[in-house]
């Protein structure tokens, strides 16, 4: 009876072992994402992170180190806690914020280690360290953020944070990864592939707890992490605290430079801030006080502010007036105040006295030659094609373009061509009575204390400068810094025509500044007052000295100030005697700088 | 002279052969599912489980040596008292068993832990042998057929007051053994046609498309059915009944606990709820699946011996074997499996008396019904239930149970030639 249903139980049998062995040669087989799932859940990837470079000044202080910190981890499969508030008192939280937390952990994974507080301090980690051992499920994990010594330098080191989804998105070398540290700003930022070191990668079994079961492969494709690079900055630290003590309570810049070589010794912007703010657990808070701070600090302005030179700009118009052979050392004006104001003193004028006494009408009379060469019969012709052929001098003083500086955010500031003035006032619309302002370095014209800074190395180098850097060496090669801070830039003025500006700067001081002189040191100077319809004007100085041998070029920058020669110089003055000479012996005009509060 | 009652001779060495294999390798998996190379111990190290299977199997074999000597006639003669007795225990097991995991399934003798379930289910199928055998016994008849169920659904009824869901499930098995016995195909057509629909309603979730297909059925099968009006009346009806039960259905499972919900689900979509009622059959899929055509080699697997997967010596012990052993080490696995089966078949065919060859029946059908789901649950084909796989499964009470259920048959067929010879 029914025999022949036990044919049907047999292909049954094999019917269904033809299923099984299909499915599982489609998931075994066919389909590799399980591979990769496993791989997943075994192999851990573990990312050792290297330790950042460090920043030292020109002398070898440090500026930047890392301090270590403390994340601590919770795996939510072993935390419970049982006195809630006890706990959060202990690590000074808010309930809110460990719930959250904790709940992001758990989302996370239940078994794997997920920050539950991060970067807690070696002082508050001390402080909690003993109680760690009460809670199950909870451990430390050291790593560092950076400090800063001195406190000081925020805006040339700059800060790191957590790369941001746009930065990573532009990572075209795939180096990191969401969470990953960079340098935001500064030397952080320009340096980040020098100072950020190389990441090493263990691979690790570990089990569905967690738990390491050993290196994967016996370690082959593991890599060993490689610290970052070390940087010398060509900062001197000891000028750059001196002068952001002199700069307390004002809004404004100083830039530094070795005329020799370009490197930057101070850059100060103020009002400035405390970069250790910006590391540890509190940066995003402190971020967004600093970014809504109406002085804005965060602002680099040596790099980023711009205003119109001044009277400092005259220096310029008498070298491309001298190179032009417009203007030789006896070209003699009168000041004549109809076309433009000047304070009282003698006239008429030579190129010298001009100088000395920053002589606006001078440059008045002296700057329509250079624009009006009569080169075309048509007067508006004439000024712009002269416009033109002066524009294109003044750019190769550094002007109008970037400098090049090694940190972001460089403004090139601007000097205005013929097609400026064509967008504003139309073609042939626009003649010398139009742009007369250029002349004493107002009007349409814009520049960083940085160019400023840089003015004053072509004068004193005579005519030529170095892109003005910050970072002398790299690990201890100097040879490893970017080639282009070693080219030199020539100004297209020749040497023979600097030596007269160089004593009428000298002697411009006791015309405008002799706040600024020194008995020992000989400073050639020039001041500016750039004019601020807003309020006081601004108060600018450039300088280089010793006159004969220039070890430090400068521009102080101080906003609504007033007069030049008040603020200004004698900042300047005093920064060149800590510079060369180690120590200040003027301590009344100390004061009188310090004093001084010209914020409003 | 009476003969003597063990023949080697006539003792079929295929169908042991086969077993000792299974066992072996079922031995051999269970330490790679607890092997750990930092803590290497051997595998007879009885501290860890493979050590314990160690003296599960020694005792089997003991089992087996007694099942060889024993008078054949015993199984016959005792296995309704057999099934009474086991019965009464798995009666008296939520009373006083131990609660394991929510389950009152377990009698805690000693330091042993038997399962009284796993050795009903041979009691149940000597028990239905005994019942089956008669000559006059029809399983086309009502009164015959609710005896047969009767015999199976006393202790399904019992074992799902411990509550042991999958174990219950099990005895459905035997569903095979009476089929091969004259159960009316209807109720065959029937029961699978109520699985497909179950399943075709649960994976597709729009009703319009279940409904259209049904519709497009029934139309054909109406169009077929030209000769009578009544089979067209009759197939409409039908067509109404299948998307009334749908309906139903639908309806049951929105009405489910959420955790049983997922269960279901969990089948067509395994991303339902991946770390919770997902996370047992996912895990197993990437242990085997990430196996490939050779395996990663023995003791070389990541997911099953680093507890990515949850009861891998237990329940899960097929993840280790495609793991470490991938495509290959598979399709050997279940072609012994098969082989087996397909030979218990055999025997069970050649068998003199009814009695041996619905026991046989019972064998196969209870090995093939664990074999299938329990690979099936593994690779996300069938609802996790917990049922071991026979012979593979770390564990006393299974490898005993199926060790009985296998040799109690062979016993059988030893002496299938003196069977003959003898009048019930």
């Amino acid at each position: 009876m029914y025999t022949g249903r036990s044919l049907v139980v047999a292909i049954t049998i094999g019917v269904i072992a033809l299923i099984l062995l299909g499915k599982l040669f489609l998931i075994q087989v066919t389909d590799d994402s399980y591979l990769r799932k496993a791989e997943r859940n075994a192999i851990q990837r573990v990312v050792d992170h290297p330790y950042r470079g460090l920043v030292y000044d020109r002398n070898g202080a440090l500026l930047v180190f890392n301090d270590p910190v403390f994340d601590l981890m919770v795996i939510p499969k072993d935390f419970s806690l049982k006195d809630t508030a006890r706990f959060c008192n202990l690590f000074d939280i808010e309930k809110d914020y460990l719930i959250e937390n904790f709940t992001a952990a758990k989302n996370y994974s239940w078994v794997k280690p997920y920050p539950l507080i991060k970067q807690i301090s070696k002082e508050d980690f001390a402080k909690v360290q003993d109680f760690l051992i009460d809670y199950k499920g909870l451990f430390v994990m050291t790593r560092s953020v950076r400090s800063y010594p001195r406190s000081s330098a925020a805006n040339i080191l700059g800060y790191i944070g957590e790369i941001s989804g746009s930065q990573l998105s532009r990572d075209s070398s795939r180096y990191y990864v969401q969470g990953d540290y960079v340098g935001h700003s500064g030397l952080e930022a320009y340096y980040e592939p020098e100072l950020r070191g190389k990441k090493g990668v263990k691979y690790k079994l570990v089990n569905v707890r967690g738990i390491e079961k050993g290196a994967f492969k016996n370690g082959d494709l593991d890599t060993l992490s490689m610290p970052g690079e070390n940087l010398q900055s060509t900062i001197d630290l000891n000028l750059q605290l001196y002068g952001e003590q002199l700069m307390q309570g004002k809004r404004g810049s100083i830039v530094a430079i070795e005329p020799k070589t370009g490197e930057i010794l101070t850059i100060i912007s103020a009002p400035t801030y405390d970069p250790n703010v910006l590391t540890g657990a509190k940066f995003g808070q402190n971020y967004t006080v600093l970014n809504n701070d109406p002085e804005k600090p965060l602002f680099n302005r040596p790099i980023m502010a711009t205003y119109p030179p001044g009277s400092i700009f005259k220096i310029v118009q008498s070298l491309i007036g001298l190179q032009e052979g417009i203007l030789t050392p006896n070209s003699t004006f009168p000041c004549n105040k109809s076309l433009v104001n000047c304070h009282n003193h003698p006239t008429p004028v030579n190129l010298f006295g001009a100088i000395r006494n920053s002589c606006n009408p001078y440059y008045h009379q002296a700057f329509r030659q250079v624009i009006n060469q009569e080169v075309s019969t048509n007067t508006y012709t004439d000024t712009q094609i002269g416009l033109d052929k002066w524009q294109k001098a003044v750019v190769k003083f550094g002007l109008n373009n970037r400098l090049g500086v090694d940190i972001n955010g460089e403004k090139g500031g601007s000097i205005p061509s013929s097609s400026l003035y064509d967008k504003i006032y139309g073609k042939g619309r626009w003649k010398y009575s139009t742009i007369y302002s250029l002349s004493i370095g107002q009007g349409e014209m814009l520049v960083t204390p940085l160019q400023m800074a840089n003015l004053a190395v072509i004068f004193a180098n005579k005519g030529y400068f170095y892109t003005p850097h910050l970072i002398k060496s790299i690990n201890d090669d100097p040879s490893r810094i970017p080639a282009r801070f070693k080219e030199k830039r020539d100004s297209g003025v020749e040497a023979k025509h600097f030596d007269l500006i160089q004593d009428a700067m000298v002697q411009a001081l006791s015309g405008t500044a002799t706040r600024a002189i020194m008995k020992d040191i000989e400073i050639a100077g020039k001041t500016g007052t750039a004019q601020n319809p807003a309020g006081e004007d601004h108060s600018v100085f450039i300088a280089f000295a010793p006159k004969d041998d220039p070890k430090i070029a400068i521009a102080v920058y101080v906003e609504n100030a007033g007069w030049g020669g008040r603020a200004a110089a004698s900042t300047a003055s005093l920064l060149i005697e800590k510079y060369l000479t180690g120590e200040v012996k003027r301590p009344e005009l100390e004061e009188y700088v310090l004093k001084g509060d010209f914020i409003y | 002279m009476r003969q003597k009652d063990t023949n080697l001779h006539k003792i079929d060495w295929v169908t042991v052969g086969l077993y000792f294999a299974l066992v072996f390798i079922g031995w051999l998996n269970i330490y790679a599912a607890v092997y750990d190379e930092q803590n290497a111990t051997s595998i007879f190290d009885f501290s860890i489980n493979s050590g314990k299977q160690l003296v599960w199997i020694g005792t089997a074999i003991l089992l087996i040596i007694i099942i060889m000597v024993a008078d054949y006639r015993l199984f016959h003669n005792l296995s309704l008292v057999l099934y009474a007795i086991f019965v009464l225990i798995l009666f008296l097991t939520p009373f006083i068993g131990k609660e394991i995991n929510g389950q009152r399934a377990w009698f805690e003798i000693g330091a042993f832990r038997l399962q009284p379930a796993e050795f009903t289910k041979f009691a149940t199928a000597l028990a239905l042998a005994k019942v089956m055998e008669g000559p006059s016994f029809d399983l086309s008849k009502l009164k015959d057929q609710m005896k047969a169920l009767g015999v199976i659904f006393l202790p399904i009824v019992l074992i799902l007051l411990q509550p042991d869901t999958g174990t219950a499930m099990v005895y459905s098995a035997f569903f095979i053994m009476l089929y091969r016995e004259g159960m009316p195909q209807r109720y065959y057509v029937i029961g699978l046609s109520l699985v497909g629909l179950t399943i075709l309603t649960l994976a597709i979730e729009n009703n319009l498309y279940l409904f259209g297909s049904i519709g497009v059925v029934i139309l054909i099968l109406v169009a077929m059915s030209k000769k009578s009006w009544q089979n067209a009346i009759s197939f409409v009806f039908l067509g109404c009944i299948m998307a009334v039960y749908a309906l139903s259905l639908d309806y049951v499972v929105e009405k489910l606990p959420e955790h049983q919900q997922n269960r279901i689900m969990v089948l067509f979509d395994p991303d339902v709820d991946p770390l919770g009622v997902g996370w047992n059959v996912t895990q197993s899929k990437i242990a085997i699946g990430s196996g490939g055509l050779l395996g990663k080699g023995y003791l070389e697997g990541t997911q099953t011996k680093f507890d990515f997967v949850p009861e891998q010596h237990t329940d899960f012990i097929f993840c280790t074997l495609g793991e470490e052993f991938g495509w290959v080490g598979s399709f050997v696995m279940i072609a012994l499996f098969v082989t087996m089966l397909l030979r218990l078949v055999f025997l069970a065919e050649r068998q003199k008396t009814r009695f041996s060859r619905i026991y046989g029946y019972c064998v196969v059908s209870l090995l093939l019904f664990h074999f299938t789901i329990n690979i099936a649950m593994t690779i996300g084909l069938f609802p996790v239930v917990g049922i071991p796989l026979p012979f593979f499964s770390y564990g006393g009470s299974s490898l005993w149970s199926f060790t009985i259920l296998l040799f109690i048959f062979i016993k059988l067929d030893s002496n299938r030639i003196q069977i003959l010879g003898r009048s019930y």
